[in-house]
């Protein structure tokens, strides 16, 4: 029963966003359908909450290995929580200026808001910026002509280097226009339009047809592990 | 006495001169503009009107060729916009909505089905010129469609893919044996979990980013399904943060029944698979933590990433820890490549499930996305084939009624089989 149940919503709701895209008659039935969804997930915001207080406070009461990282997490947390709920700091509404509470929790100004602009946004940026470090050691790890196949990746990789910056077109600048082919951007364009994209085309395909074979796998309940198997 | 009147007679050319020049300039000023001379502006033509392909009936596309004063130069232009107006058999006129110019089309989505409406199209120019109304003589009936006849062959092609999948599945129930490739990332699986058993250390598996409404997720959670059975066979230490609560449910269902099913109901811990954040860079911070401080030997990334696919893997590397990584999302595959041992491209990742477990129903279903495959690269050689001949026949000359065959069929391959007409003409 608690495999079965699971299991008949899954193929039911899979089954009916399948007509609802073919039958224009049914499409309301679809986005029922997928408000369903946003409603529970909506709810495990709630069972996300709980685990992350819940493990949380058990790594600081046991003392385990980087217990300071999670006290630092759940006053993050408690702190934006309790800015947000109580709109600290928030203007009030335009319409109901003698309630300090009227305005919208995320108004410029109000400490959520604050939170997120002075905050979150340049972590994030930080964390995001740090990319381009791990592309360049990854690159330099990739791209060692070890055998054939990585020289070809490291000549290729040259090539479209080139092509995109302002010293490859200069260096081949030179060349009429009867061999204009071989100038870098041009090389590069080649590259990119013609063997990549043929390869990423390759790819995709074979991620469409994966994606329908899984689908049909769930709907049909032939694979069942994603809820353990029986 | 002469140097005086030389001043004065100079001082009068001047006033002369600046009097000439502020006429010429004023006459010049006073010149009204091309814009401002137009006293009127021409009108739209040849409204059209047709049912929108796919819908309930509640839209009608209006269609009208632009007037003769609709310039692509907004300075050129002396059209701004276009005003429609509808009526139906009980009401009069009344205006709808206004589009910029250079536009000739509105989707009016506010019909019901089998009525009969009618449209007005005034085009509207500068200093509030309003055109001639360009009306509709015939009216335009929304009819409400069964059948979205736009996604017919996309039908089709899904019912021969699902149809093969099913037949595989069938031929698989009956026994007879199937022949699948090695996949070099799944056989590892075993290798890395054995790894981390021998260097008392845990594995990591993280599901990806996105929710439980993604396909590659439900793909991630049913390899960690396979993962935590030989992580519970091992007696080793299994850590799964998530991204998203429903993930984190979905996951601990999975490994749990798999502990059970290895026969380990109490080597589980519920704790292992937890929640992070829903924060893209908020998660990663968070792995890459877990990552330094408890140093993983093996590291599982199967599911949906985007920019934080090298972040993490970068990290997995620097601590030494072996990894296997799969997702299908084409952008990042190449970061996973460059820098884990192991990763599954694309269709591997759904393909794991299957792979690991060896069930004859699931490795059908495997045979039967291969023949998928084989049917997508005929189409390939078809459209290619008749691109060739439609190109060589018009170069060569051929004849009109070859040439245009071929461009025919070819168009129909592109434009509706893999396009979005489908069954429309």
């Amino acid at each position: 029963m608690k495999r079965t149940v699971p299991l008949i919503i899954c193929s039911l709701t899979g089954f009916i966003l399948i007509i609802s895209w073919f039958l224009p008659a049914a499409e309301s039935w679809g986005e029922k359908v997928t408000h369903w969804f946003d409603i529970v997930a909506a709810f495990a915001f709630v069972l996300g909450g709980a685990n992350l207080l819940k493990i949380h406070l058990q790594k600081i009461s046991n003392r385990r290995i980087g217990w300071g990282y999670s006290a630092v997490t759940l006053t993050a947390f408690l702190v934006t929580l309790l800015a947000g709920l109580f709109k600290i700091n928030v203007n009030p509404s335009m319409n109901y200026p003698a309630y300090s509470w009227s305005g919208n929790y995320l108004d410029e100004g109000g400490l959520l808001w604050w939170i997120y602009e002075y905050l979150f946004v340049p972590l994030s940026a930080t964390l995001f910026a740090m990319l381009a470090f791990y592309i360049t050691s990854a690159a330099f790890r990739a791209f060692r002509a070890k055998n054939i196949e990585a020289s070809i990746l490291l000549f290729t990789a040259f090539l479209i280097l080139l092509g995109r910056t302002y010293a490859g077109s200069l260096i081949t600048s030179g060349l009429p226009d009867s061999l204009a082919f071989l100038r870098f951007e041009n090389l590069t364009i080649i590259i990119m339009s013609v063997f990549n994209l043929a390869g990423s085309r390759a790819i995709t395909i074979g991620i469409a047809l994966g994606v329908v074979t899984t689908s049909l796998k769930l709907l049909l309940a032939v694979d069942r592990s994603y809820l353990g198997s029986d | 006495m002469v140097q005086h009147s030389i001043i004065k007679s100079c001082c009068k050319s001047v006033v002369v001169i600046a009097t000439l020049l502020l006429l010429i300039t004023e006459g010049y000023s006073a010149e009204p503009s091309p814009v401002e001379k137009k006293t009127s502006i021409q009108p739209a033509k040849n409204i059209t009107i047709k049912d929108y392909p796919g819908d309930l009936g509640t839209s009608l596309i209006i269609e009208w060729e632009l007037s003769e004063d609709d310039q692509n130069d907004p300075k050129k232009s002396f059209v701004i916009a276009y005003e429609v107006y509808r009526k139906t058999e009980k009401t009069e006129y009344k205006f709808l909505s206004q589009v910029t110019y250079q536009k000739n089309f509105y989707r009016d989505q506010e019909c019901e089905p089998d009525k009969k409406y009618w449209y007005q199209v005034i085009a509207i120019g500068k200093n509030n010129l309003q055109s001639i109304p360009l009306e509709s003589l015939n009216p335009g009936i929304p009819i409400l469609q069964w059948f979205d006849s736009r996604r017919g062959w996309i039908g089709i092609l899904m019912l021969f893919s699902c149809s093969l999948v099913v037949y595989f599945i069938w031929i698989a129930r009956k026994g007879k044996k199937l022949k699948i490739r090695k996949i070099a990332g799944l056989d590892a699986v075993e290798e890395a979990v054995g790894r981390a058993t021998e260097m008392g250390s845990s594995c990591l598996f993280v599901p990806g980013i996105l929710d439980v409404n993604d396909i590659q997720t439900i793909a991630g959670i049913t390899i960690l399904s396979h993962v935590a059975e030989v992580t519970a066979e091992y007696e080793t230490d299994m850590i799964v943060p998530t991204c998203r609560s429903l993930v984190m449910t979905m996951a601990r269902e999975a490994v749990e029944t798999a502990y059970l099913s290895a026969g380990k109901p109490d080597a589980y811990n519920e704790d292992d698979i937890y929640y992070l954040t829903d924060e893209q860079f908020g998660y990663v911070a968070g792995i890459q933590g877990t990552m330094v401080r408890d140093k993983p030997a093996a590291c599982f990334y199967m599911g949906a990433f985007y920019a934080e696919s090298l972040l993490l893997a970068e990290t997995g590397n620097s601590i030494g820890a072996i990894q296997i990584a799969g997702t299908a999302m084409p952008s990042q595959l190449p970061f996973f490549v460059a820098a884990c041992d192991y990763t599954l491209i694309g269709e591997e990742l759904f393909a794991a499930s299957a792979y690991l477990s060896g069930e004859p129903d699931q490795l059908g279903s495997l045979k039967g996305q291969d023949y998928g495959k084989l049917l997508c690269a005929a189409l390939i050689i078809i459209g290619c084939t008749f691109a060739t001949l439609s190109s060589l026949a018009n170069h060569y000359q051929w004849g009109t009624g070859m040439e245009s065959s071929f461009s025919s069929i070819q168009t129909y391959v592109s434009e509706n089989i893999l396009g979005e007409k489908g069954f429309r003409p």
